[in-house]
């Protein structure tokens, strides 16, 4: 609590705060529009929706170049296998919504 | 690099992770039809592909070589498993991908926090160990209970429930022991120890969790980890100060949740109840006692005759059609009918199958249009002007005990309104219960009958049978 009261009599403390806000912010507003997005696909893509969160969520890959891109030897290694298995989403998420999404087709007019 | 070409660099990295995360929502946005879908994907490619470009720009990176190894590797792996892995083996794919998501994850993570406090390197604020603790904690759960998810579906492993003396009391321990690592990481980072514990231990719960659970509550289980890897995704974005891993992170997160409430409420059942329920174990004894019941059985002859005076059909797909193949069969015989003049319609239940929508990907695989396919609120008020409804390999999600059977573990569940229809064919391979062991009062009803054997040969049969009839 002193902590905090200290703080606040020293607002210039607060100012490394502010990037964690702007990530609440970012993430709130995600959250928000990811809802009013997703609830708006019909059970039919659930399957599909799910893979494409998957291979969207693949973009963890480039916090995984960055960590594999270092000196440090362990990070070089961890790095390596977390490129490698981003990338297995990534590339076979993306490949196998857009072949499930081939296949559904609707009735052609006659 | 000059500092010029590094600010050029930099703005160029940002650039891009704004485009991917606009093209991110936008492509989800587009799976709200399937007539636009496949166009969102498209811009979702493009927003990752820049991002990836950006990100090998970046300034941090010194070394390129181990980088390519693992886009290499990746890529050779990653294009059979989008490319050959057959339709019915989707759920375990899935499973698997969400353990490569949480392990890439998960890594970043310990790479992040040995780096500043096993090599000396820059301290990390306490909001970063914060969102990394969080960040391990997820992510090595999802990792190892994705596995044992996949493995299950796969039959690998056991999918009936693996249950054992005092179970809840251990996961509650471990839920405590954890929370405990965590906050003792934050608080008091310079001890590694602490931190390889906590991901140690959350590689043991992700085991310990997902192991209970029978493989017909996936669809439900799939969804949950689906949930908790976008949430380690979003706290990697965090603790790196990431916008767009924010934001995939919150979408990835956020489906999954909302797909795990969506099959929680088809089964009228809580995420805790699935979780640490361990359904599929508790045999309810209700129904046993009661007298003999006999059920009427019939041959492929005698459905042919059904199905040649009837009007309306109705087909309710379940696992057993993923199991027997019986898709192409079952498309064969649409066909048939619909030369007939009979209007033949799917009635597919919300946790069908083995994952969100499996269902739905088989039959569209097998060229059966989706406008022929109906959620279950769609087609209930229909069954009543059904003159045949066909059930293939499903159990539970038709069983009327749901309406009138309190002491049935599956009360209150909605369910398919098959019994209203004015013939009921049950497809089936025995007369063995469904994953939760509950008898089904639907097979002994008077409009009932059974059809017993592999789904897929009996569909043939009918089809067989009614062509004999022309």
């Amino acid at each position: 609590m002193e902590e905090l009261a200290k703080q606040f009599s020293a607002p210039e403390s607060l100012v490394p705060m502010l990037p964690i806000l702007m990530g609440l912010y970012v993430f709130a507003m995600a959250v928000i529009i990811g809802y009013l997005v997703i609830t708006r696909v019909p059970p039919l893509l659930h399957t599909p929706l799910m893979s494409a969160t998957n291979a969207i969520s693949g973009i963890s890959l480039v916090a995984s170049i960055v960590t594999a891109g270092s000196d440090k030897t362990l990070s070089q290694v961890l790095g390596t296998i977390a490129v490698c298995a981003a990338t297995i989403n990534v590339v076979g998420g993306f490949l196998i919504t857009d072949r499930m999404l081939k296949m559904f087709k609707k009735k052609e007019a006659k | 690099m000059s500092p010029a070409m590094a600010a050029f660099n930099t703005f160029f990295l940002h650039g891009a992770y704004l485009v991917a995360g606009v093209t991110f929502i936008l492509g989800l946005r587009d799976l709200g039809s399937p007539r636009t879908a496949r166009r969102g994907m498209f811009l979702a490619e493009f927003g990752m592909l820049a991002a990836i470009v950006g990100t090998l720009l970046h300034q941090n990176i010194i070394t390129y070589e181990w980088i390519f190894v693992g886009l290499a590797v990746g890529t050779v792996i990653g294009i059979p498993m989008g490319f050959w892995i057959p339709m019915t083996a989707v759920p375990q794919r899935t499973a698997l991908s969400h353990a490569f998501g949480a392990l890439a994850v998960s890594l970043v993570g310990v790479a992040t926090f040995y780096d500043a406090y096993g090599m000396g390197g820059h301290p990390l604020s306490g909001f970063e160990r914060f969102a990394i603790g969080f960040e391990v904690l997820l992510g090595s759960l999802t990792f190892t209970g994705s596995l044992i998810a996949a493995a299950k579906l796969q039959g690998t492993l056991p999918g009936a429930p693996i249950t054992y003396r005092g179970q809840n009391v251990v996961t509650i321990s471990l839920i405590a022991v954890m929370a405990a690592l965590w906050a003792w990481m934050v608080v008091s980072p310079e001890q590694t120890g602490t931190f390889f514990g906590l991901v140690g231990l959350a590689l043991v719960f992700g085991i310990a969790l997902v192991l209970p659970i029978g493989a017909a509550d996936m669809p439900v289980v799939i969804a949950i980890l689906n949930s908790y890897g976008g949430l380690a995704a979003a706290a990697t974005g965090f603790a790196l100060s990431n916008n767009v891993l924010i934001i995939a992170g919150a979408l990835d997160g956020g489906s999954g949740f909302l797909l795990s409430i969506l099959m929680c409420k088809a089964m009228n059942r809580s995420w805790g109840n699935v979780l640490f329920g361990a359904f599929g174990k508790v045999v309810a004894s209700a129904k046993k006692a009661q007298v003999e019941k006999t059920v009427k059985s019939m041959e492929a002859e005698e459905v042919a005759m059904l199905l040649d005076l009837a009007e309306h059909v109705v087909i309710v797909p379940g696992y057993g059609m993923a199991v027997s193949q019986a898709q192409y069969a079952v498309k064969e015989l649409t066909d048939l009918l619909e030369k007939r003049q009979v209007d033949v319609k799917f009635a597919i239940h919300p946790v069908a199958g083995r994952m969100p929508g499996h269902m739905n990907v088989l039959l569209a695989e097998a060229g059966i249009e989706y406008d022929k396919l109906f959620d279950m609120d769609q087609i209930n008020s229909q069954f009543p002007r059904t003159d045949v409804a066909i059930v293939i390999g499903a159990n539970d999600v038709v069983n009327p005990a749901a309406y009138d059977d309190p002491a049935s573990p599956i009360y209150g569940m909605p369910i398919l309104d098959v019994h209203l229809a004015r013939s009921v064919l049950v497809l089936k391979r025995s007369m063995a219960p469904g994953f939760a062991g509950i008898e089904n009062e639907l097979f002994y009803r008077d409009n009932t009958s059974m059809v017993f054997g592999d789904a897929k040969k009996s569909v043939s049969g009918f089809v067989t049978q009614l062509k004999e009839m022309e």
